[in-house]
């Protein structure tokens, strides 16, 4: 595997394996990912994927120490196959009502887009998604894979509270909010589902970088049944 | 048993933060200013890793339901009181039950840290008892209240009864109100137009009002890149200089979002770090550039000097 090394301030290096947001370089990212964990160098204390970056915040406070984590991380880099596969994460099928006030934003994006809401949520449901990475938020995922005929970008103003569980659009992308958060996607649909609890310490998000989504559409009927709050 | 009296504006529990999580979007939290919170711990004969107070430009007031020995270390509390006794800084002091303890407002800088021989015993929550306010997550997912009680851990340390001594605060903490800040070149530093890149070390920025944990916002000199850069969102750190399209730096504090999408002109070297802890709204600070090995050698230095002072401590305790 190709990788530029990017040495951020003293604290972090930043392993670029492609650019923009592309399923082969989100396959690398995780490839990369696995491969640092199980290697486990030391003075390592995070690791965090993005789209076409990996992210190590390291705590070494020599010169020489890290300039040995930096080859350590060269070595095992050139070691790695360019191609990685892309379907290894778990999969989970995510039910979404994109109906009512659900999908306050669905009418708007399918005139933007210029076909029918129903349409827009079969191809919402068709594909895999995979998890490129977590961020903005506490288990936040950025999924790829959207129909790029959904493209929608952000809304011009942000809403000051978006309710959790909802699913939104910004540009290719596709995500999950896991709690109530200021946000400006634009939202389709909403999920029953938890995607952040903190009573899980173990396991506080239902989503990681690496795994696969799939959404299948419910009615609000379906969606009250299942919302624990209801 | 700790009681919380009055809370001050912003208290919350820290300790030296939460590793591996970031790839979940939860971030490292912890004290800000580490060096201090780590000298507080030392004093009360804790390990560096135990959980204390920070408190934020005022300090709580409280009680203990048992007696205690206390260091505060971090932003000078002039009006800290023991009853009506003043509260010497960086000292180990012994605190009798039922005996309200007033820290008050900070003279200058923005954190003090509070530590408590035994530790705030509460359970850890994804290896760390910090609070990471700006997510709502930790034992405690939230700022200090009045009438919260906090257990205290057991100590096997045996603290002196006269302890007479205290640490020089100089070399941990500056009482200025301007701060210089060394940086380390971010990879978009060279997108900098010319005059933005003598403007960033050559004007003096002052930081925001909406600054916190989470960032320090810079105000003042404007600055903008060549050409805009379409940019996906990496990884930062806690330092990172980012430059959003309005032209004003934000620097990621220690409860930094784990992710960033604009560009990064530079990083504060690690050194320095905790002074960025203690800069309040309306500091002025000024930058200038180091090189990586020049911010590795003070960073050790630095590094060196804090576990010397931490062993000395720890010998003075157990002679004693």
């Amino acid at each position: 595997m190709d990788a530029r090394i990017e040495t951020l301030g003293d604290t972090a290096l930043l392993l670029h394996v492609g650019d923009g947001m592309d399923r082969q370089a989100s396959a690398r990212v995780h490839a990369l990912t696995r491969a640092v964990r199980e290697a486990d160098p030391d003075g390592l204390d995070d690791i965090v994927p993005a789209y076409a970056s990996v992210l190590l915040r390291h705590h070494l406070t020599t010169t020489k120490a890290t300039d040995a984590l930096h080859q350590q991380i060269r070595e095992l880099i050139a070691g790695l196959p360019d191609q990685a596969d892309t379907a290894t994460g778990h999969l989970h099928r995510i039910e979404v009502c994109y109906s009512g006030d659900y999908g306050s934003d669905l009418a708007e994006l399918a005139s933007a887009c210029g076909m029918s809401a129903d349409e827009v949520v079969k191809r919402h449901c068709a594909p895999e998604y995979q998890v490129a990475m977590t961020g903005f938020a506490p288990g936040f995922p950025y999924l790829i894979g959207l129909d790029p005929a959904l493209a929608t970008p952000r809304r011009d103003t942000p809403r000051t509270r978006v309710p959790a569980g909802s699913v939104g659009i910004a540009g290719p992308q596709t995500g999950i909010y896991p709690s109530e958060l200021p946000g400006g996607w634009q939202l389709i649909g909403r999920t029953p589902l938890r995607l952040l609890d903190a009573d899980h310490a173990d396991q506080p998000c239902l989503l990681e970088p690496g795994d696969r989504v799939r959404f299948e559409s419910i009615d609000a009927s379906q969606f009250k049944h299942r919302d624990p709050s209801c | 048993m700790l009681t919380i009296k009055q809370p001050g504006p912003l208290t919350t529990l820290q300790d030296l933060g939460r590793n591996g999580s970031a790839h979940l979007g939860i971030g490292h939290a912890g004290a800000a200013d580490q060096p201090a919170l780590r000298l507080a711990n030392a004093l009360v004969g804790n390990p560096a890793s135990a959980c204390a107070l920070e408190a934020t430009l005022l300090g709580p007031s409280l009680i203990f339901d048992h007696d205690v020995v206390v260091a505060v270390t971090g932003a000078p509390l002039s009006k800290a009181r023991i009853g009506d006794q003043p509260l010497p800084p960086w000292q180990a002091v012994h605190v009798p039950s039922g005996t309200p303890l007033t820290l008050g407002p900070m003279a200058h800088g923005c954190r003090s840290y509070l530590a408590v021989a035994g530790g705030i015993d509460v359970p850890c929550w994804r290896q760390s008892r910090s609070t990471d306010i700006n997510a709502g997550l930790g034992p405690i997912p939230r700022a200090l209240e009045a009438g919260d009680t906090l257990p205290i851990g057991h100590t096997t340390s045996k603290l002196p009864a006269d302890v007479d001594w205290s640490l020089d605060p100089r070399p941990w903490f500056q009482a200025s109100t301007s701060h210089r800040i060394r940086l380390l070149p971010g990879s978009h530093a060279e997108r900098l137009d010319a005059a933005s890149r003598e403007r960033l070390v050559n004007e003096s920025f002052r930081i925001g009002n909406d600054s916190n944990r989470v960032g320090l916002r810079l105000e003042g000199p404007h600055l903008a890149l060549d050409d805009a850069l379409e940019m996906t969102s990496e990884g930062v750190v806690a330092g990172t200089m980012q430059l959003p399209p309005g032209g004003q730096p934000i620097i990621m504090g220690c409860e930094h979002p784990v992710t960033g999408g604009y560009p990064r002109i530079a990083h504060v070297c690690a050194v320095d770090l905790p002074v960025l802890a203690q800069c309040r709204p309306g500091d002025t600070v000024t930058f200038e550039w180091i090189d990586k090995a020049g911010a590795m050698e003070l960073l050790a230095t630095r590094e060196d000097a804090l576990e010397h002072l931490v062993d000395r401590i720890r010998e003075r305790l157990e002679q004693a």
